[in-house]
């Protein structure tokens, strides 16, 4: 079964985790430009990110046959430090345009104060200005209603929420995101956002339509194989196969294809130049050359106890 | 037939043969907006806008227009260019003529910021450009890379560094080249810069292999055969030996192209070899097409 991880700060991450997402099924990845773990201070240092996400970044995962597409934005936190958000406002729409740029994201509200209120408000008009869909982030402390708040904004700036994509959700915000046409991203976070077991709780009750999976894998203690444990625990516990590929690769697939910049034929039928360039093709696809490990059990190193499918 | 036209025009009628109408027209709007702009927002969306509107289709030249190539510069070589990379450069040699001074920084802005695809199409055409201290600069900055592929679009089918570079980055080009599994051949000037120092150097890393039982590749001994001390004649007479038909191949080539007269007794130790070099059915192009056709 071929995944889509579309939440996942590979900069973060080693190559370990790399080949064995790889080895797991994982063929394509999206990186949201988001909070380092620490404030950056001048625009300089986001330069500098936004070019690794849409450079290096992507020449790594294409080492592992792994795409690599990514989405620009000022993050909430960031928000609040008015002088560096003037500045990266200005940056954007500089990035906003390269290849594999699939989204304005992640954005949204952190503490909900007036500034990430205002930023957030200008990253829907520049999504809007370019037709990009957007990803929101939404906060983890007073969820519900800044859930709900998120969605209200972009209703006023007149957005399509099939345009938008609503991350981080729980058992409490997904009923409404749903009814409000939006696509639903669950992030499959060990001890804060969501278990894989109640995730397989959610799509027995809701089904698959609009709902995708994610690791938000990052800088902390996080599961890089959280989409793919997460399909093998659901397929299990008798979720059908049609759903559990629509939550794990198509859903993605169409919501963030919208941009234009991602297709299936980037990793099923590569060009022959671009294999010249940054992406080596995957060796579970591709045939033809030895696999790069065999399959996730196998996958080096044990630490990423591949075995162990349950992620509390 | 009068060749004398300038990339500029060749890329422009190239585009125009290629592209509908629709995108012809959009190209054209293009080109009068960044003219005419006084910031660099437009050449920013300009950019960024040319693969979605045009496609990233391969440009396909004919073998005439690759020879037209080379009659409007010597050693430019398009033949794997794509349509987005064609009409960026297009626009880009259009502010070059416009204002030089100003052009020097928005491109190296422009490289700072680029994504691979972008990166790949400045660094090809750099030759292109009006050449300055600051592109230079730029070069050396885009040798650094970790991206391959980036490497190569300084490294292979490209006149710039044959024509700009002084010996030490000559030099350190071609180690790179090894260093991350880049081919030589694509190398334009590979035998008329080679030089004393870079056959020293080829020679230490050649060691360097050998030290921890790796391959070196056949190709290396090109650029030492001409400059060979007798110690490094050595090195040759050892890699003649080899085992590996290639290596034994490249190296009797680099001897048969050594003026230390000595070298004649290495390569007479091999008659078969010797032969096919003295008849030319073993050429260095011969080698390379072996070497692609077992490796690729």
């Amino acid at each position: 079964m071929m995944f889509i991880d579309p939440h996942a700060h590979m900069i973060s991450r080693t190559t370990d985790d790399y080949q064995a997402m790889a080895a797991s099924g994982v063929v394509a990845v999206i990186e949201p430009s988001f909070w380092i773990g620490q404030p950056r201070t001048f625009v300089g240092s986001y330069i500098d990110y936004l070019s690794s996400i849409i450079g290096f970044e992507r020449f790594r995962a294409g080492q592992f046959g792994i795409r690599h597409y990514c989405t620009v934005g000022l993050n909430s936190k960031e928000a609040n430090n008015q002088a560096l958000a003037e500045g990266v406002m200005e940056i954007l729409p500089r990035f906003a345009l390269k290849e594999g740029v699939v989204a304005i994201g992640e954005i949204g509200y952190d503490e909900q104060t007036d500034l990430e209120d205002k930023y957030f408000r200008l990253q829907l008009e520049l999504a809007k200005e370019l037709d990009l869909p957007v990803m929101i982030h939404t906060p983890h402390r007073d969820k519900k209603r800044g859930t709900t708040r998120s969605m209200d904004v972009c209703e006023e700036h007149g957005m399509d929420p099939s345009k938008i994509i609503v991350d981080h959700n729980n058992e409490e915000t997904v009923q409404e995101v749903l009814d409000r046409g939006y696509w639903a991203a669950f992030s499959i976070y060990p001890s804060t956002k969501m278990g894989n077991e109640r995730m397989v709780e959610i799509l027995a009750q809701y089904g698959a339509d609009r709902i995708m999976v994610d690791s938000a894998c990052d800088w902390g203690i996080s599961e890089p194989l959280g989409v793919a444990k997460t399909a093998k625990l659901a397929l299990q516990r008798g979720i059908p196969k049609e759903h559990v590929i629509k939550v794990c690769y198509q859903n993605a697939l169409d919501a963030y294809g919208q941009s234009g910049q991602m297709h299936e034929d980037d990793w099923l039928n590569p060009a022959p130049i671009d294999q010249r360039t940054v992406y080596e093709g995957n060796s579970i696809l591709r045939g033809g050359r030895d696999p790069l490990v065999e399959d996730a059990t196998a996958a080096p190193p044990n630490k990423l106890n591949a075995d162990k499918l349950i992620i509390k | 037939m009068n060749r004398s036209r300038t990339p500029q025009s060749l890329l422009s009628q190239w585009l125009h043969d290629r592209l509908p109408a629709d995108q012809w027209d959009w190209l054209q709007q293009t080109l009068v907006t960044c003219a005419k702009s006084n910031t660099d927002r437009e050449l920013y969306i300009a950019l960024g806008m040319a693969p979605r509107k045009l496609g990233k289709a391969d440009l396909a030249l004919s073998d005439a227009e690759l020879s037209d190539a080379q009659a409007a510069y010597a050693g430019w070589t398009p033949s794997d260019w794509s349509i987005d990379g064609a009409a960026r450069l297009l626009v880009l040699l259009m502010l070059a003529e416009q204002n030089q001074a100003d052009f020097d920084t928005t491109l190296r802005s422009l490289c700072a910021t680029a994504d691979v695809s972008e990166s790949i199409v400045y660094y090809r055409g750099m030759a292109l450009f009006p050449h300055s201290a600051e592109l230079d600069e730029q070069l050396g900055e885009g040798l650094r890379t970790n991206m391959s592929a980036v490497f190569e679009a300084i490294a292979h089918n490209n006149p710039y560094p044959q024509e700009h570079f002084d010996d030490h980055r000559w030099n350190h080009m071609i180690l790179k080249a090894l260093f991350v599994d880049s081919r030589l051949y694509p190398i334009q000037g590979l035998d008329q810069r080679a030089n004393p120092e870079l056959a020293q150097i080829l020679c230490h890393y050649a060691h360097e292999r050998w030290a921890a039982n790796r391959p070196v590749t056949p190709e290396l001994w090109r650029c030492v055969g001409p400059h060979a001390t007798p110690i490094m004649l050595a090195d040759l007479q050892r890699a003649s030996q080899s085992k590996d038909p290639l290596e034994h191949q490249g190296a009797m080539l680099a001897l048969s192209q050594c003026p230390l007269p000595e070298a004649t007794k290495y390569i007479t130790a091999f008659p078969d070899t010797a032969e096919a070099i003295a008849n030319g059915t073993l050429t260095w192009d011969a080698l390379t097409y072996r070497l692609n056709s077992t490796t690729q």
